[in-house]
């Protein structure tokens, strides 16, 4: 199953200026589609994850930060913004940040991924 | 046995001699003749205990007399020898005075059995020949050393002095086997002298032993909670060691906390009570992961070894514990009946589970690939000695790596974890309860198995 990678529009262009904060980067980011992954390309664990939405026939969003040339900024502000270290990977579902390994894996486990997944529009029955 | 000491006697063992056996065979036909009043002994079947033993002092029992030596049985309950043999019942020949250490009787019933006609054959000269009394006693008894090993049921010792003449005509024979009855007697002392030694000194081993293992482990945990960062392989040793300990604990307390269910479960105890020993199931449960997490924080590779896990465990374990995966599967039938809901709920806890430990399987796998090519990178081969800078850097990329599998680690374990708690939620409180039994019965057999499997016999 492939996953598409660091795409956010073609009309985008890539030496946009740091207007906005890197959060604010991230936010907008996510709520572009239904499943967003921010990622390092040389992590295991971010590789885990998007198995994990792969085999479930999610076709997830996935950001790798250390390909972004602002990358480092945002790898800092998702830190603060989840209160630990590592920053990554980190999932958000509908534009609605879910969390890191832990949580993803306990929704997933407690049945609550799956009709997240569905009301952002990223599974179908 | 301490109170034949207390008689100060040189042969606390006595009681066990073969001597004092009665047989029936030889001395048959001789006690024929001399006793003509008393039948044959049986030996009746109880086992003889040290610590059924017997006050009996030589002085209160018996009292010497000339060469005849009347036994008075004061301190030995025998009523029914007293019935049936008569108060001045005898043995002997006649002749012999009976010098008498300590002797054994059985207690009441059986030997009221045994008696029969209450004929007691004197087997108590020759056991107390070695007496450090006087011992020249003609009574007759044939003894069988093997006997002593099959425990001892000694009827009483009374001799009766009275028939003097008839010693006579059998001295020699008497002689002789008061001898041999001696030496066997002597024998019997020095094995049981052998074998007492034998036990005590493994006892005293025993308990060095345990000693220093309690030292050992004290020293562990101390050092494993004390980290200081030095000496890592020592510090990592003793984590591992002190994680095991720990593990130990846990397992027994688990085991006593199922029994304490499946007891409860059979009882038919009411859904309150049985919800607060599943609530104390659950919890152990927890705690089982709260101790695995700091044995990974300490030294993740012995987790992941599974070294503290038995060998059939070992081998199907996944990422340091059990397949969250397999857990439903073992479960198999034994939930039923289930509502559509809970079948629905099942049935996705299975899926979930699967795809979580596939996810986390293949992230273990992209590590393992990262670290090959880090560790086999450009700067390795002929080439290789040149570049330290290189080497080093490679290296502490390899290091990063590495400390990722503690993370993999964790996220097993949590999903452990949350496979047991959503399957509780699921569940009532009585099919949690049958589902936790199964579980722990299947975990156990598999202890069990590996123990047989290393037991088995090989050729």
């Amino acid at each position: 199953m492939h996953c598409q990678t660091g795409s956010w529009g073609s009309y985008v262009p890539t030496t946009r200026t740091t207007v906005g904060d890197p959060l604010e980067r991230i936010e907008r980011l996510a709520s572009e589609n239904a499943v967003v992954i921010f990622s390092i390309s040389s992590c295991c664990m971010c590789h885990a994850i998007k198995r994990l939405f792969c085999g479930m026939g999610v076709n997830p969003t996935v950001y790798e930060l250390d390909q972004d040339p602002r990358g480092k900024d945002m790898e800092k502000a998702l830190m603060r913004l989840l209160g630990s270290s590592p920053a990554v990977p980190v999932v958000f579902i509908g534009g609605k940040l879910v969390g890191t390994m832990d949580r993803v894996m306990a929704s997933h486990i407690n049945g609550t991924l799956v009709p997240l997944l569905k009301q952002a529009g990223a599974l179908w029955l | 046995m301490q109170s034949f000491k207390a008689a100060a006697t040189t042969n606390p063992d006595m009681f066990c001699h073969s001597s004092f056996f009665l047989r029936g065979d030889d001395c048959n036909s001789r006690n024929q003749t001399r006793f003509p009043d008393l039948g044959e002994l049986d030996h009746p079947a109880a086992a003889f205990h040290h610590d059924d033993a017997f006050d009996l002092s030589p002085s209160s029992i018996f009292s010497l007399k000339s060469n005849n030596v009347g036994v008075v049985a004061n301190t030995l309950h025998y009523g029914a020898l007293n019935t049936s043999i008569g108060a001045t019942a005898i043995v002997s020949s006649g002749t012999g005075c009976l010098d008498t250490g300590q002797f054994m009787y059985q207690k009441g019933a059986t030997f009221g059995a045994s008696l029969g006609n209450g004929h007691i054959e004197n087997w108590a000269d020759s056991g107390l020949a070695d007496n450090s009394q006087q011992t020249d006693t003609s009574t007759d008894v044939d003894t069988d050393h093997k006997n002593q090993l099959h425990g001892v049921q000694l009827g009483a010792v009374m001799v009766d002095s009275v028939d003097q003449s008839k010693s006579k005509s059998g001295d020699q024979k008497t002689l002789r086997r008061l001898a041999q009855n001696r030496e066997a007697a002597r024998k019997s002392r020095l094995r049981k002298k052998a074998y007492v030694q034998q036990l005590e000194s493994s006892r005293l081993r025993l308990t060095e032993l345990e000693q220093e293992l309690q030292r050992a482990r004290q020293q562990g945990i101390f050092i494993a909670s004390g980290l200081s960062g030095d000496h890592g392989h020592t510090v990592a040793g003793n984590a591992a060691l002190a994680f095991d300990m720990e593990y130990g604990r846990w397992l027994d307390e688990h085991q006593r906390l199922i029994n304490d269910l499946r007891s409860a479960v059979n009882s038919h105890m009411g859904d309150n009570e049985l919800c607060i020993l599943v609530g104390g199931v659950m919890a152990h449960y927890d705690e089982v992961f709260r101790l695995k997490s700091i044995g990974a924080k300490a030294d993740v590779f012995h987790m992941l070894s599974g070294m503290w896990k038995t060998p059939a465990e070992r081998c199907f374990m996944w990422l340091g514990g059990f397949r969250s995966s397999e857990l439903l599967k073992i479960l198999g039938n034994h939930l039923e009946p289930l509502t559509d809901q809970q079948l629905m709920g099942i049935c996705n806890l299975q899926q979930s589970s699967q795809q979580a430990e596939d996810a986390l399987s293949q992230g273990m796998e992209a590590l393992q690939q990262s670290l090959v090519d880090t560790l086999s990178s450009a700067s390795l081969g002929p080439s290789a000695s040149g570049n330290v800078a290189d080497y080093m850097g490679q290296m502490a990329i390899a290091m990063g790596k590495l400390a990722t599998l503690e993370n993999f680690l964790h996220q097993a374990d949590l999903l452990r974890q949350q496979t047991l708690q959503q399957m509780h939620r699921i569940l009532t409180t009585r099919q949690a309860a049958r589902a936790l039994l199964v579980f722990s019965d299947y975990t156990s057999r598999l202890r069990a198995l590996s123990s047989l499997w290393l037991a088995r016999p090989r050729n």
